[in-house]
């Protein structure tokens, strides 16, 4: 049996109880919603982005400590990455929760993804990785739909 | 008689034995320390159950209602026996009452589907309740979008039970159908399905129960209670998964047309028409699930034996000790179930979602259901995303209830430090 503090290591316990920059966007460029049917989790993902950039990035909704906690790391992450390096770096989380190829980034993107290391502990939970990936999914949407405020679901 | 021999566990005189009862469960062999309370969602298996399927596809199988041979008369007679045995356990009249499907949720779509039309035009109402599964409500739903009819929903009353006095008010000269759970799937109240049976005929209604919950758990009396349908599924009755049972009243699947169509429930098939055979057979189009059928049969015996009123007793005792053991956890809460709960008790633990109070759970190898559990109109109404949902069945004992309790104190700690 894996123990229990690898998924629910403080940081991440940490980022559940007090997510940052969880509220609504003013001037959003871009919105997109997540939904979860499965356990009902919602979370609504804002951006502002500036020429090739994301000059901010917030989020909303409510959730279990896992997706709670990948939004707040998310957005912390992605605040002034280019939109290719923000891609890269969903990239490479994604393969490391669903045991995909890792693949390469540059040394101040492993930074980054090194952030978002205490997440990984859902790939030994298979029932739990679509809530680490939700946020990450709204925020794909957000990209693709700009302000039309897309829905993604889980399933 | 063949299959699997089943002890007799006599309980007439005793309390129902637990431990020998999970010595019926090979689940328990392969996973010994598994506190399995998640019954509601699907019951784990008997080994009667088990190796009697297994030995019917060995030595008896072949299909039904079709060969001229031995082995497939044979098979047709297990299969008609298993009829009578589901017949026999819900006292209906007529075992061509009883019609196999796949579950619940088919058995529910075969009667607004095929039934609704014929008992129901535009203007009409449907009744369902707050507590129904999205099986119970979303088919009604769907057939009064077709028809041009009003879905109504009953509401709860402030302890979680049904508002039997709403559901009155909510009757009239318009209502064509009430669908109602007898114990609901969430909460676990049990509710006066016989009551709402006499007040809806009196409005001249008919009536559906969902039966899912309760038939694992307690004596079921179609005739008694007054009902026009039941339905339940075979696989939370210790049975096997794919195989569920409509019962309707003779006279009311008699007036309604054929469902699916195909082989098996025809008469005569030409150019110009085709003709239906009699009810049951006209609702079993195709090759039915025929060792779901018999593995039902079996799941009955096994019940039969264990007694359903003892099953009731020791039920509600552990779902009385398992309230008594969670209304004292700081921070639980439990979703309420108004006069009388049976077996299921939903609760939430403040500041804990329940997702992730499902996953300390599981790492204490206590297995619970979280999330919606197919009620959202009753998550919406309680004003939760969803709960925590332990269920119980005939292997589960207090032991397993201060297992639940002792998970629960651990999500707290780890969570409400």
């Amino acid at each position: 049996m894996m123990d229990l503090r690898e998924l629910y290591q403080d940081i991440i316990l940490d980022h559940g109880r007090h997510p940052r920059n969880f509220h609504a966007l003013e001037n959003p460029t871009h919105l997109a919603r997540g939904h979860n049917p499965l356990c009902g989790d919602r979370v609504t993902v804002y951006l502002s982005i500036a020429g090739d950039r994301i000059a901010d990035v917030s989020f909303e909704g409510r959730g279990c400590a896992i997706s709670t906690a990948a939004a707040s790391l998310m957005t912390e992450v992605l605040k002034g990455k280019s939109l290719a390096e923000a891609q890269a770096l969903f990239g490479r989380f994604h393969a490391q929760v669903t045991g995909g190829d890792p693949g390469e980034l540059s040394p101040e993107l492993e930074e980054d993804s090194e952030r978002l290391e205490p997440l990984t502990g859902v790939k030994a939970y298979p029932a739990r990785v679509k809530c680490a990936t939700l946020p990450w999914h709204a925020f794909e949407a957000a990209l693709k739909g700009g302000l039309q405020g897309d829905t993604v679901k889980t399933e | 008689m063949s299959g699997a021999p089943l002890r007799n566990f006599d309980t007439r005189t005793a309390a129902l034995d637990v431990k020998l009862l999970r010595r019926e469960f090979p689940v328990f062999d392969a996973h010994p320390d598994l506190v399995f309370l998640d019954s509601g969602a699907s019951a784990q298996k008997p080994r009667s159950v088990i190796d009697g399927v297994a030995e019917f596809y060995r030595s008896e199988y072949a299909n039904v209602h079709r060969g001229v041979y031995a082995l497939s008369a044979r098979s047709t007679d297990r299969f008609e026996e298993a009829r009578e045995k589901v017949r026999a356990f819900l006292n209906a009249k007529d075992e061509r009452e009883i019609v196999f499907v796949r579950g619940a949720t088919e058995a529910i779509n075969l009667v607004a589907q095929s039934g609704g039309p014929a008992f129901l035009q535009e203007g009409d109402e449907v009744i369902v309740t707050e507590l129904e599964h999205h099986s119970n409500f979303v088919p009604w739903q769907m057939l009064c979008q077709r028809v041009g009819a009003k879905l109504v929903m009953a509401p709860i009353d402030p302890t979680g039970g049904l508002d039997l006095a709403a559901l009155d008010a909510l009757l009239n000269a318009r209502t064509k159908m009430v669908a109602v759970t007898h114990v609901s799937n969430v909460g676990g109240a049990l509710l006066p399905v016989e009551r709402i049976a006499q007040l809806a005929h009196a409005k001249g209604a008919k009536v559906l129960i969902d039966g899912c919950q309760s038939v694992p758990r307690m004596p079921v009396d179609v005739q008694a209670l007054g009902c026009d349908f039941y339905v339940f599924s075979g696989h939370k009755a210790y049975g096997p998964s794919g195989i569920g049972v409509l019962w309707g009243r003779y006279d009311l699947l008699a007036s309604m047309p054929p469902w699916q169509t195909g082989g098996g429930m025809i008469t005569t098939v030409t150019l110009a028409g085709t003709e239906f055979q009699d009810p049951p057979h006209r609702f079993e189009a195709g090759t039915p699930d025929i060792s779901g059928a018999v593995g039902l049969g079996y799941a009955i015996d096994f019940i039969e034996a264990i007694g359903r009123d003892a099953i009731l007793e020791h039920e509600e005792a552990l779902t009385g000790y398992g309230v008594d053991r969670l209304s004292r956890i700081p921070g639980v809460e439990l979703v309420g179930a108004g006069q009388r709960r049976l077996s299921i008790l939903s609760f939430n633990v403040d500041g804990v979602h329940p997702h992730d109070v499902g996953t300390v759970l599981d790492q204490h190898n206590v297995a619970v259901r979280v999330g919606h559990h197919c009620a959202q109109p009753l998550m919406d109404r309680l004003g939760v995303a969803g709960t925590v949902r332990a269920s119980f069945g005939v292997y589960n004992d207090d032991a397993d209830v201060d297992r639940l309790v002792a998970a629960i104190e651990a999500a707290r700690e780890m969570f409400c430090r």
